[in-house]
């Protein structure tokens, strides 16, 4: 498996390929993952142009760790196969499919990156996949989609275009979004693979951002998809574990692996009861602890 | 490679770069317009040359309006104009004499 399939990804930030001034120097605010867009922030008259940015961006620009991932168009277009072509060669981590709606959707492309890769002699394998779910026939198909491939790492919900499949918009409060994303992320789940949640677009309405990131943390979203660096703290703040959770899960971690030698299958920590199913639930709040760079302990 | 007809890549936002092409008159004529000309006036005419000569375009009239485009930047909108000349969108050279 890639190394980087499992990586951490609580903000994945949209820009403009075409835009030299946003893409020369993102890290500086920390995203974990950039996406770099070739689809629909770029003018039809200007994807030729877009794709020499992107290929000189990636290939000279040092993003200092930061994931780069490659937004192409879509498949019903002339313009994905030289997305692909353009963003393997140039050094892309990752392909971003939008408007998924058949694991065959993503075989295509997987296809098209294993042809790039081939063609530029990088290794087989080492370009990953996400999909975008962009419509009803999309978030119904989740789960085939999210097992067509071993490059896949996750899933997208893109609301605006889904809302609009469904006949309603967004409104601010994520109602129009529930099904959908309780659906994505159980799909997700399901397969192994990683979930994202869609942009919240209102840029002076931080309050309600928070609201909402907070929400899809709660669903079980490893993050969130979003369009301006304001909004990277406030996402990183909720998906940091904080203290008192780190030392409870700690303390399961231990008592887990101690209790386990004398065969004892349940018993409490803090008065809360524990088990084993707690153990991953535990590792993965010392994992995000440790990528977070707030961990300080030695497990 | 010859420039069929004429092509224009870029913007003039800050950051970024507009590259005009033309056919030339038996050699490379370079036009240099910079914000940043007193400093980077001469790594943006190596870059431009060298450019040009990977691309095998040696008879052209190229201008650069420059707005304090990163190399990368102005080696983009160069390739982005000459291709742009040629009519050419597709099966482009990347990793080969483009890189």
């Amino acid at each position: 498996m890639n190394p980087n399939k499992k990586r951490l990804r609580r903000t994945m930030m949209f820009l403009n390929v075409q835009k030299p001034g946003l893409i020369k120097d993102p890290y500086i605010y920390g995203p974990d993952s950039i996406i770099l867009d070739l689809e629909d922030a770029v003018a039809e008259n200007q994807k030729d142009a877009a794709r020499f940015s992107l290929f000189h961006a990636l290939r000279e620009i040092n993003y200092r760790g930061v994931e780069r991932v490659v937004r192409i168009n879509a498949l019903d277009t002339p313009y994905w196969k030289e997305d692909i072509r353009c963003a393997v060669t140039g050094g892309c981590d990752g392909i971003r499919i939008p408007k998924t709606e058949s694991p065959m959707d993503v075989k295509l492309v997987e296809d098209a990156v294993e042809y790039a890769e081939r063609e530029s002699g990088r290794p087989v394998g080492s370009v990953l996949i996400m999909a975008a779910i962009e419509s009803a026939r999309g978030v119904m198909k989740a789960l085939d989609i999210c097992e067509a491939s071993e490059r896949l790492f996750g899933i997208a919900l893109s609301g605006g275009d889904y809302t609009k499949d469904l006949q309603t918009h967004i409104t601010g409060t994520g109602i129009e979004l529930m099904g959908a994303r309780q659906n994505l992320v159980i799909a997700a789940r399901a397969a192994g693979i990683q979930c994202f949640d869609t942009v919240y677009t209102d840029l002076d309405d931080m309050d309600g951002f928070r609201q909402d990131v907070e929400n899809i943390h709660l669903m079980g979203f490893d993050g969130k998809s979003i369009i301006n660096p304001r909004q990277i703290r406030i996402v990183h703040e909720i998906y940091t574990p904080s203290e008192k959770d780190i030392i409870f899960a700690e303390k399961v971690v231990r008592e887990i692996d101690e209790k386990k030698k004398l065969g004892i299958g349940v018993f409490t920590v803090d008065g809360k009861m524990i088990d084993i199913a707690f153990y991953d639930g535990a590792k993965r709040t010392i994992a995000l602890a440790k990528a977070s760079g707030v961990y300080r302990g030695d497990l | 490679m010859e420039i069929l007809k004429p092509a224009i890549a870029g913007t003039l936002e800050s950051s970024d770069c507009q590259v005009s092409v033309e056919a030339g008159e038996g050699g490379i004529e370079l036009e240099l317009n910079s914000v940043v000309i007193n400093q980077f006036g001469n790594q943006i005419r190596k870059v431009a040359l060298e450019t040009l000569e990977r691309l095998g375009v040696n008879n052209v009239k190229l201008t650069i309006v420059d707005m304090g485009a990163l190399d990368c930047t102005i080696k983009a909108r160069i390739e982005g104009a000459v291709y742009r000349s040629q009519g050419q969108k597709e099966h482009l050279p990347w990793g080969g004499v483009i890189r």
